[in-house]
């Protein structure tokens, strides 16, 4: 986004993908906001920073994504008493994230909606976990809230409320519907349950080894955090990696996103009523996971992208086999999806129901999997290709219906383009380019740098920005997690539908709690 | 259908033999013999999510494909707490779950067991104690079983899990005498 017209002076910000950083004023924000909107930007994360001990009061930031890359916007508010300017008219994702900003760090914007959302009663409300001078030893015991869910009137209007503890084996959130019937008038999430104070957790641990945290904000996003982790401090220490360690994150990546995609395909046929998708989707994603443990040495390839590159090298043997796999797994997925596009049960299950038009998509700003699937052709490996995405190419799937059948021909295309993309990324481990060390030390990180790191997890972008304290210390880190921007999405999507479609359609978007709520 | 068929026919029947029962799992003194004999070789669990990162979740997951089939053992994860006979919890206990965990054991008739999986639930987390975090499952209930990892693999859940079940099998009829032993009268 080109900013000059604005009357403001962008200076470049440290990341792997284009990024400038702008400080503006109240009304600047607005109108930064509103250009950003015109241009096609997308709202990709908001947060607060206590400045005080810098005398600069508090600092609110917001990051904007655009054909150009990212905006990261900068005002600083003199106290806590000032305000910032709602920008949730432009960005309705801005909402949640500023209320957010205010349970942690007490700082408000100009909006109608001020209640709580990650503070659910478990300390005073006059305490902002993020400022410096909190009291952070553990003395308050857990509270209950009493949050203003909106009701609906009317005549045979029912109330069901579900969660935080789900059915299944997934994890804990609110969703409080009002239907007539089994159709479901309106639904309003309330999240936060799985709230670690990770954000102040951050802030206690060495910068170089703090990609642990980041590697456990959302376990199934493992790769795509620690990359976009590693990244900011890369950029902070000022680091180049080896070439070989940029493959084998990128086959790191590709293959967290095929696990995903493949145990969701086996989960939505389940919730479709169709077992045998379970039965063998689960199977192939179980495979993945062997190799993973097998070639990498954890299942879920925890801990092994580091600072400095990945922390361990395969062997030989292994590059083969990893590309076997990819081969035979591609072959078998192929099956598989003409045996779930030609079921008629599934089917009838899965076309028109949650949908989310691309209008609607647009205007709520959503971002990764789900935008894709509701005709928004946003991608990092295709829109910012840092390496090795710049020779892979990644073809990018895009679909227009936005119901859970696009959510799920989605999934079915990037399995394909995955192991296209594992099978390059191993022939390119064989060759000469790619040889060499796959880690480098980081020298000792400077103070008072501030870098970004943005990855396309299998959910959409991973945003982290990371601050850098004296004496190897991080100051501030605020991971954003793609599912910020998409959460409210499901708000509108499964209006119209049944009640018992709700999971069929919450899976489809198979959304992060850990990660929204940190 | 046919292809359904085919493909089933095909890939066939993987499942893996389970693995030994884990005894370091088990958290002494707590572990009754009443209760086990009571419960017979039978599970059905309720997993509760305390805050995990949902690494752990996903591993409990994969306790249910074909290559686990933990449902072919006679466990189920069921989705009542008044139909569990253990709860398995994961995560580090945010206090924003400690209510919902609380009332869901409360709900869970005796004998019950609790099974904590993972390192956050064990206590020694990367989250660790905090403003938001309880720091681990036995902060607010009494545990029976402790499943170590980061998340544990589904055999390592397995094991834990097993155990709880191990001393209520009955010991196997001898049929024929051991090498070196008088054969039984």
């Amino acid at each position: 986004m080109n900013v000059a017209p604005l009357g403001l002076a962008a200076s470049v910000l440290a990341a792997e993908v284009p990024a400038q950083r702008a400080q503006v004023s109240s009304g600047q924000w607005l109108t930064a906001c509103r250009l950003a909107w015109e241009q096609d930007g997308r709202l990709v994360a908001l947060w607060g920073s206590d400045e005080r001990d810098r005398r600069r009061g508090f600092c609110v930031r917001a990051v904007v994504e655009d054909a150009g890359g990212l905006t990261m916007l900068e005002h600083t508010l003199p106290d806590a008493d000032a305000r910032y300017p709602d920008i949730s008219p432009i960005f309705p994702a801005a909402s949640r994230m500023q209320r957010a900003t205010y349970d942690l760090v007490g700082i408000a914007a100009e909006a109608d909606d001020q209640r709580p959302w990650l503070w659910l009663a478990s300390w005073p409300i006059d305490q902002f976990p993020l400022r410096h001078d909190f009291a952070a030893s553990p003395q308050w015991e857990p509270g209950q809230e009493e949050y203003a869910f909106v009701r609906v009137e009317g005549e045979g209007v029912h109330e069901i409320p579900v969660g935080p503890v789900h059915a299944g084996i997934i994890e804990p959130g609110h969703f409080r519907f009002q239907v007539v019937g089994e159709k479901v008038l309106r639904l309003e999430e309330r999240l936060g349950y799985t709230h670690k104070g990770i954000e102040k957790r951050f802030e206690s641990l060495p910068l170089l080894e703090a990609g642990r945290l980041a590697g456990r904000v959302s376990g199934d996003s493992t790769v795509a955090y620690a990359w976009a982790y590693a990244q900011a401090a890369e950029r902070i220490a000022n680091v180049a990696i080896p070439v070989r360690a940029a493959w084998l994150r990128a086959l790191c990546l590709e293959r967290e996103r095929l696990a995903n995609h493949l145990g969701d395909l086996g989960a939505l046929g389940n919730d479709g009523g169709f077992a045998f998708g379970l039965a063998q989707f689960s199977r192939l994603r179980e495979d993945v996971l062997r190799t993973n443990f097998a070639a990498l040495g954890h299942r879920l390839m925890m801990d092994v992208v580091v600072p400095g590159g990945v922390a361990r090298d395969l062997a030989l043997g292994q590059v083969h086999s990893l590309h076997d796999e990819a081969d035979r797994i591609a072959r078998e997925v192929v099956e598989l999806r003409s045996i779930y596009d030609e079921h008629a049960g599934l089917q009838d299950r899965f076309r028109t129901a949650g949908r989310v038009s691309q209008e609607l998509a647009t205007k709520l700003g959503m971002l990764g999997l789900a935008g894709r699937a509701s005709g928004i052709a946003r991608d990092v490996r295709c829109d910012f290709p840092f390496a090795p995405y710049d020779a892979l190419g990644v073809r990018m799937a895009v679909e227009s219906a936005g119901d859970v059948a696009a959510r799920v021909a989605v999934r079915f295309d990037e399995i394909e383009e995955s192991t296209r993309l594992i099978g390059a990324i191993t022939a390119a481990l064989l060759d000469p380019p790619a040889a060499g060390e796959c880690r480098v030390d980081l020298p000792d990180v400077p103070a008072d740098r501030l870098a970004l790191g943005y990855v396309e997890g299998w959910r959409g972008p991973v945003l982290i920005a990371l601050e850098s304290g004296p004496g190897g210390t991080v100051r501030r880190c605020h991971p954003q997690d793609p599912s910020w921007a998409n959460w409210p999405a499901i708000e509108h999507a499964v209006i119209g539908n049944i009640v018992p479609d709700f999971p069929l359609i919450n899976k489809s978007f198979n959304l992060s709690y850990s990660g929204h709520d940190l | 259908m046919y292809q359904t068929l085919r493909r089933i026919a095909r890939v066939g029947v993987i499942t893996e033999t389970p693995p030994r029962a884990a005894d370091e799992n088990i958290v002494a003194a707590r572990l009754q013999e009443a209760i086990l004999r009571t419960l017979g070789r039978a599970l059905t669990i309720r997993h509760v999510d305390a805050g995990s990162c949902n690494a752990c979740e996903l591993e409990a997951h994969a306790l249910m494909n074909p290559y686990y089939n933990i449902e072919g053992l006679g466990i189920r994860f069921v989705a009542s707490p008044r139909h569990a006979d253990a709860l398995l919890v994961t995560g580090p206990v945010t206090k924003h779950m400690a209510i919902a965990l609380r009332r869901t054991y409360d709900a869970t008739p005796e004998p019950r067991l609790v099974i904590a999986a993972g390192e956050c639930a064990c206590g020694r987390g990367i989250f660790g104690e905090s403003y938001a975090t309880l720091g681990a499952v036995d902060k607010l209930l009494p545990i029976d079983v402790a499943i170590p990892g980061c998340p544990p693999s589904p055999t390592a859940l397995l094991q834990g899990i097993l155990a709880a079940l191990r001393a209520a099998a009955a010991p196997p009829l001898r049929t024929e005498p051991t090498l070196g032993e008088e054969p039984a009268p």
